[in-house]
């Protein structure tokens, strides 16, 4: 592309229908009166900072977007935004949102949920929300706890992990949700982390480029139930080597230096870590978040060893493009009104069998 | 073979071709039952007799009856599927107690069926289908055709099903294909018997098979193949008259019309009367799924159907786009009430309107899919947690689903809230004449969105507050995102009064609970009239739903032995009608048929402490008239 040309809208395909402010917004525009309160020192504070510093740059009427949620911590962010705002029923955001942004396509709708109200609860809501491709943006607040509830498992926490429900350990294996969505066919799926507000705005952007939903897990730290869960991926000793950073197009390169890589093993077909020597450079993976197929994206999830947490994948793992539900079922309502014509109500009632009674 | 096939489809009109000689006796009212294995197609041809009967003027009701399992096992009791049509020259009300004619297409269809007949009544048997294996699968040991069992009715042996191959015999048709057209061939004999036109059945015949032309006049040929059997034959020496029911229908266009129908055509019609586009958010459930298949048919109407993953994402759905501003419904049944209850209880605290469509059937739990009860209720009234007061509409007969959705409609547009219309199996399935109603005549159900700031605080800025009511309807604005300035957010924890910030604050919740059910409490709905001609009876009996059929019938026969009784029926259950203390407390008795275990009645005695009386029966089918006029005389007897 020469410099010359513009430069397109990178949200024109997901949010053409949804009118462009007047005025230039700042942050505060997006702040409601409502005083903020969660648990000082809450991971929250720092993804609500994100998005009411994102949408600006979105330019988008403040009163067409929706903030759509569940219960739990997190749940309460629409009350803090200054938008529309619903804050609903455990685990049902994503069934609620579907009927909005099917029925309302001038509006940009996210959905705001937690890993107990997406994963457990909500779990059928949220996987159907992916299979069908509404144009939603769903970002899970994943900090492996129950918060609201103070302090039980969740379906993300690690087995054996020790709660007030779960003295002796938790029994069962935890979703991985960046896999969970991948296999329910999703059409994008990103991971970011609450403390990174570069990394966390950048998949915040691509996922609103994104026609179709989109789910961000954002690892997020509760620091009273379950403080430090993320920190192997933050401490600055350690996270370059628990880390992997994806890039459309780059070599799947980490570690101190760039030292660690991912290739592919030609005889199983599995991913692994290996430390890249000159021979095995040309091997390392180039992410591609577009490939037809999910099956790499969800080789590179699996990488993440569940309980520590190392080898963990962020940024897009995967953005493609699907049919959007609500602009398929807007196109069979015009496709109905083409061939039909506008609905007529008397033809209707009377249908093709009547008869008349004189007076 | 074309050529010969196209010849007859052009012969003339089979009613011109009745040959004088046989006797015609004229009846006032005949109830007809089709019943047969529940692949041999007796649903469609009760529809088809039905819309003949309609389409000749005829009042008529009618009662479908069919297992919950698409495939029973073949030639077995619980496989019987049927279809009774009540059609007289007057006015009728219930789909009748017990069949004058019986066509019985199999060994089942006989035993399952032969206890309802009344002595006399005419059977029509498929002969072919009394083998030695099928009767014994049903338990005959001997032939009931041969054992003299049958001697107090008038039996037709007629081999319908060799009849019918034999008929189609010039078609390049399997034997088992042919076969299937001999509930076709029923359908021929029994119009040829009652004088029923059959231009209806073939024209739908040919659209029904438009794409496989040679069964569309497989099955004409069979059609005409029974007529002309009942024409020709011996055994056949009657046949009857029923007159059009000219003096019963006020003058209009009429058509025949199911419950269901009726209710999806109601949605629709409130849709258009309120400017509101039609969402429907729904999972697939019986007997209500039907409205999810004809509202999906309407697209060009605005209407967005959305077959969610479960029940709960159904009435999510709904209630999402109810916060965009659209005509938001649910549709189920029963157990679906049971997994939406959480989300109504979340419609009633955002004080959106919805529309929740229980087209209850046979429960607890699975119970009877198929079959009809009204034991809801209190589900409707009750079933959420915390006090979550909801309107409940219910409508009487099969047309009246039309004006309840309509109704509904009303309630929750006017005062945003969730509003239950508790139809039923036996409403949803069953038809009846229905006079098509002009569209000026129809209520008006635009809403104004709220547009402007409704709040100047003291320093005169201004605000919009989601709760700051309507002080004659207590109904809250209703701003949609897209208005600018309204932003606002509302959730399932309670509000502040005005505001609707959140609050925890003890005088706060109790002003907002009391207000809401204030707000229920005060909903506008009709007076409740009542039937008492002689104004003499002291008893009153009081239905509410689909019992009105019933209860009226039997009302009729109590009167005609020179009985006094007033009738009331509810079609407003919560708010009641604001007369109906009144009425209640004019009777000295008051009596509450239901089907169920006396859950108006429970009702009704808490709140207007009323020693009103319970007659139930929770059998899957209606009150049969005659019944229940037994049970009627019997409530007056005691009381005299």
């Amino acid at each position: 592309m020469s410099s010359t040309e513009p430069q397109p809208n990178p949200y024109a395909a997901a949010l053409s229908l949804v009118p462009a402010a007047d005025t230039k917004q700042t942050m505060k525009d997006f702040k409601s009166d409502q005083e903020v309160r969660w648990c000082p020192g809450c991971g929250d504070y720092a993804i609500l900072a994100a998005v009411q510093g994102f949408l600006p740059e979105l330019g988008l009427k403040r009163e067409n977007i929706v903030f759509v949620s569940g219960i739990g911590c997190s749940s309460r962010f629409p009350y803090y935004m200054n938008t529309y705002g619903m804050h609903s029923i455990h685990g049902r955001a994503p069934a609620i949102a579907t009927g909005l942004a099917t029925s309302r396509r001038d509006l940009s709708v996210w959905v705001i949920t937690g890993d107990g109200d997406a994963l457990s609860i909500g779990g059928n809501h949220l996987i159907h929300a992916l299979r069908r491709n509404v144009n939603l943006k769903i970002l899970l607040f994943n900090n492996r706890i129950y918060g609201l509830t103070k302090g039980q498992y969740s379906p993300t926490s690690e087995v054996g992990k020790i709660t007030k429900s779960t003295p002796m350990g938790s029994l069962d294996a935890p979703f991985n949700p960046v896999s969970l969505a991948l296999g329910a066919e999703a059409s994008f799926v990103a991971r970011t982390i609450d403390s990174d507000r570069k990394h966390l705005t950048d998949v915040l952007r691509q996922a609103a480029a994104h026609h179709g939903t989109a789910l961000v897990e954002i690892y997020q730290n509760c620091n009273i139930f379950n403080d430090g869960a993320f920190d192997s991926l933050k401490d600055r000793d350690t996270a370059d080597e628990a880390l992997i950073r994806l890039e459309h197009g780059a070599p799947i390169r980490f570690g101190t230096g760039g030292e660690k890589g991912v290739i592919r093993d030609r005889a199983t077909g599995e991913l692994t870590v290996v430390t890249v020597t000159d021979e095995t450079a040309d091997q390392v993976l180039v992410h591609d978040a577009h490939a037809p197929s999910p099956a790499t994206a969800f080789a590179l999830s699996r990488l993440a060893d569940p309980d520590t947490l190392h080898h963990t994948p962020i940024g897009v793992l995967r953005t493609v493009d699907r049919p959007v539900y609500d602009t398929a079922m807007a196109e069979q309502l015009d496709a109905a009104v083409e061939q039909n014509g506008e609905g007529d109500l008397a033809a209707l009632l009377a249908g093709t069998d009547t008869w008349t009674v004189v007076g | 073979m074309a050529s010969q096939v196209s010849s007859s489809a052009d012969q003339a009109v089979l009613g011109e071709q009745r040959e004088p000689g046989k006797e015609i006796r004229r009846l006032d009212r005949v109830i007809i039952r089709f019943a047969g294995d529940s692949g041999d197609g007796m649903q469609l041809t009760g529809d088809r007799f039905t819309s003949e009967t309609a389409s000749f003027g005829n009042d008529l009701s009618t009662l479908p009856n069919f297992p919950a399992e698409i495939r029973a096992p073949a030639g077995t009791l619980p496989g019987v599927s049927s279809f009774q049509l009540h059609f007289a020259d007057h006015d009728i009300l219930t789909p009748g107690d017990r069949p004058d004619v019986l066509v019985a297409m199999n060994p089942a269809a006989l035993k399952a069926n032969i206890g309802d007949l009344p002595r006399g009544a005419e059977v029509i048997v498929n002969t072919d289908e009394f083998t030695k294996r099928a009767m014994a699968k049903v338990g005959y040991d001997a032939s009931p055709l041969d054992d003299g069992s049958l001697s107090a009715y008038a039996v037709h042996e007629v081999p319908l099903t060799s009849l019918t191959v034999e008929a189609l015999k010039e078609f390049e048709l399997t034997r088992k294909e042919a076969e299937r057209s001999k509930n076709m061939f029923a359908l021929g004999l029994l119009s040829w018997m009652y004088h029923r036109p059959t231009e209806g059945t073939e024209t739908f015949l040919r659209k029904k098979f438009a794409k496989k032309p040679q069964l569309a006049q497989a099955n004409i040929a069979a059609f005409r193949a029974g007529w002309n059997f009942g024409e020709t034959t011996e055994d056949f020496a009657v046949t009857y008259e029923v007159a059009p029911a000219a003096d019963t229908f006020p003058p209009g266009t009429y058509r025949n019309i199911s419950g269901n129908l009726a209710l999806a055509y109601g949605l629709v019609t409130a849709s258009r009367r309120s400017g509101l586009p039609l969402f429907l958010g729904s999972y697939p459930i019986t007997p209500a799924s039907d409205i999810l298949h004809e509202l999906s048919k309407h697209k060009n109407f605005g209407v967005r159907t959305f077959q969610a993953e479960d029940e709960i994402a159904g009435i999510g759905a709904a209630l999402g786009a109810a916060f965009g501003g659209s005509l938001a419904v649910t549709t189920t049944s029963g157990p679906g009430i049971a997994l939406k209850s959480e989300t109504i209880g979340l419609a009633v605290s955002l004080e959106l309107p919805l529309l929740v469509v229980d087209i209850q059937r046979g429960g607890p739990s699975t119970g009877l899919p198929t079959k009809t009860e009204q034991a809801d209720l209190l589900q409707a009234m009750y079933g959420r947690n915390g006090e979550a007061p909801v309107p409940v509409v219910a409508p009487a007969t099969p047309g009246e689903c039309f004006t309840a959705a309509l109704e509904a409609a009303r309630i929750a547009l006017t005062y945003r809230t969730p509003v239950f219309l508790l139809s039923d199996g036996y409403l949803a399935n069953g038809s009846e004449p229905w006079r098509i109603p002009d569209l000026d005549e129809l209520p008006d159900l635009r809403v104004d969105f709220a547009t402007e700031p409704n709040h100047t605080a003291d320093d005169g800025t201004q605000s919009f507050w989601p709760y700051l009511r309507d002080p004659a309807t207590l109904a809250r604005p209703w701003a949609i995102p897209g208005t600018p300035g309204l932003e606002h957010r509302i959730g399932g924890i309670e509000k502040q009064d005005g505001t609707g910030n959140i609050s925890y604050d003890p005088a706060n919740h109790d002003l907002m609970v009391r207000t809401r059910q204030a707000k229920v409490d005060g909903i506008t709905v009709p007076d409740i009239t009542v039937d008492d001609p002689t104004d003499q009876a002291t008893t009153l009996v009081l239905g509410w739903g689909s019992t009105y059929g019933p209860i009226t019938a039997a009302v009729r026969r109590v009167r005609g032995a020179g009985r006094q009784i007033a009738q009331a029926h509810l079609r407003h259950i919560n708010p009641f009608p604001a007369n109906l203390e009144k009425v209640l407390k004019a009777y000295d008795h008051v009596i509450i048929p239901e089907m169920n275990l006396g859950q108006l009645a429970t009702l009704i005695r808490a709140r207007y402490l009323v020693d009103a009386r319970s007659y139930t029966q929770v059998t899957g089918l209606p009150f049969k008239a005659e019944q229940l006029a037994h049970a009627l005389k019997e409530a007056i007897d005691v009381v005299d």
